[in-house]
């Protein structure tokens, strides 16, 4: 009886580091619905720094998508054109597809950015690494709501 | 949370399309060649501004050269490359009795160094191995890839094709999901190939050097952020073998240039 208690504690413990959104080192966010309603810092990201993030080649955003960035010569077209992403978009979708697009489609090419568990063979600088943090998520998340048209 | 996950995922795989990695068929594999620009194919095709034949004459001069405590050359063994070395690199990596694996040409240069010449191995990526490589596999410039087709390198293969399918790196991309899926549309402003791997050694502009297969499948793997094999790794036999399997039948051009 007291190890089959034990076996019941263990377990529950057990379900609750595997339901834990929150793999170690990246901050809790939950999921309701098809989105992330709250902000990965608790504060609205900056849209102006989200801009610059999109265009900087090191958040890969447009490796694969093309935007409204007239200045920008070399973009991708392996994905949608982020145009009116803020129309198509709420903030609270456009968080959880940054966060884990793969929740969405399983197939997807687009990589989740706020994930560091589960990766096959991660190089070495980038190990236990998401690729974007809490508060570069949320600028390019703020950035892409005022794509509007 | 896990429940609600399960729930989207089925809901998502019932209504969408699932975009399954897909093998591109025969007629329809094209070579890195085609897309490319006007200019890069003209560099490629005229013998004399197409810098990769500056590697191959120097891999001619060492055809010739007497090296190791053997005291002999490639030559001394293997004659007119023109005619022995006809269709070799067309058919590599090849499998290696003694060792039970396949072999990349390079590989198969540097045995013959240790068991023939008594010489030291040829460094990865080093111009002299470059070279060799680049004038042994010109000798089979138009001739149809035939690699894979021994029954020995069956296992090396799928292993291969496994690895090609397998997702990883911090990006969590696989091979398949750009050069299979996703080819011809634009990577940051650059056609993405399917990968077909007709002219190795090859002269990458980028690289303003002649560079290996496993040279380019390691930059591809530090692209999407995952450990790169080194170089000689099984895997990147494997990988090697596998692409090559995957383009049998198509001619090859070594030496190709790319940009």
């Amino acid at each position: 009886m007291a190890r089959s208690t034990v076996h019941i504690v263990a377990l529950i413990a057990s379900l609750a580091l595997v339901s834990n959104t929150s793999a170690e080192g990246l901050a809790p966010y939950k999921i309701v619905g098809d989105g992330i309603a709250e902000s990965l810092t608790g504060s609205p990201g900056d849209p102006a720094r989200g801009r610059a993030l999109v265009l900087a080649r090191t958040t890969t955003c447009i490796l694969c998508h093309s935007g409204p960035f007239p200045e920008t010569r070399f973009q991708g077209d392996l994905a949608p054109d982020l145009t009116g992403a803020g129309n198509r978009w709420t903030v609270s979708q456009l968080r959880l597809r940054m966060v884990d697009a793969s929740r969405f489609n399983p197939d997807t090419i687009m990589p989740s950015y706020y994930r560091n568990d589960g990766l096959v063979r991660v190089g070495r600088n980038f190990t236990g690494k998401p690729i974007l943090s809490a508060a570069e998520i949320e600028d390019i998340v703020a950035y892409l709501a005022t794509l509007r048209n | 949370m896990n429940f609600w996950r399960a729930i989207v995922l089925a809901a998502l795989a019932a209504t969408a399309p699932a975009l399954l990695a897909g093998e591109i068929p025969p007629d329809a594999r094209r070579s890195g060649y085609s897309f490319m620009g006007p200019d890069t194919r003209a560099m490629q095709d005229d013998d004399s501004s197409n810098p990769g034949m500056l590697f191959v004459l120097d891999g001619e001069a060492l055809w010739t050269k007497k090296a190791g405590s053997a005291h002999k050359a490639c030559a001394d063994c293997h004659g007119d490359a023109r005619s022995s070395m006809k269709g070799i690199a067309a058919r590599y990596p090849a499998f290696d009795k003694a060792l039970a694996r396949p072999v990349t040409l390079d590989q198969r240069i540097n045995l013959c160094r240790a068991n023939h010449q008594q010489a030291a191995p040829l460094p990865y990526e080093s111009r002299d191995v470059l070279a060799l490589s680049a004038f042994v596999a010109h000798q089979s410039r138009g001739v149809a890839i035939t690699a894979g087709d021994d029954p020995q390198l069956k296992p090396f293969v799928e292993q291969g094709r496994n690895l090609f399918m397998q997702r990883e790196g911090q990006l969590n991309l696989a091979c398949t999901n750009c050069h299979d899926d996703n080819f011809e549309k634009r990577l940051a402003g650059s056609p993405i190939t399917q990968a077909q791997p007709t002219g190795y050694p090859l002269y990458r502009l980028e690289w303003q050097t002649l560079g290996s297969l496993e040279r380019r499948l390691r930059s591809c793997m530090t692209g999407v952020r995952a450990q790169a094999y080194d170089y000689g790794a099984p895997e990147l036999v494997a990988l090697e073998l596998y692409l090559m399997s995957r383009a049998r039948g198509m001619p090859m051009e070594t030496p190709a240039v790319r940009p």
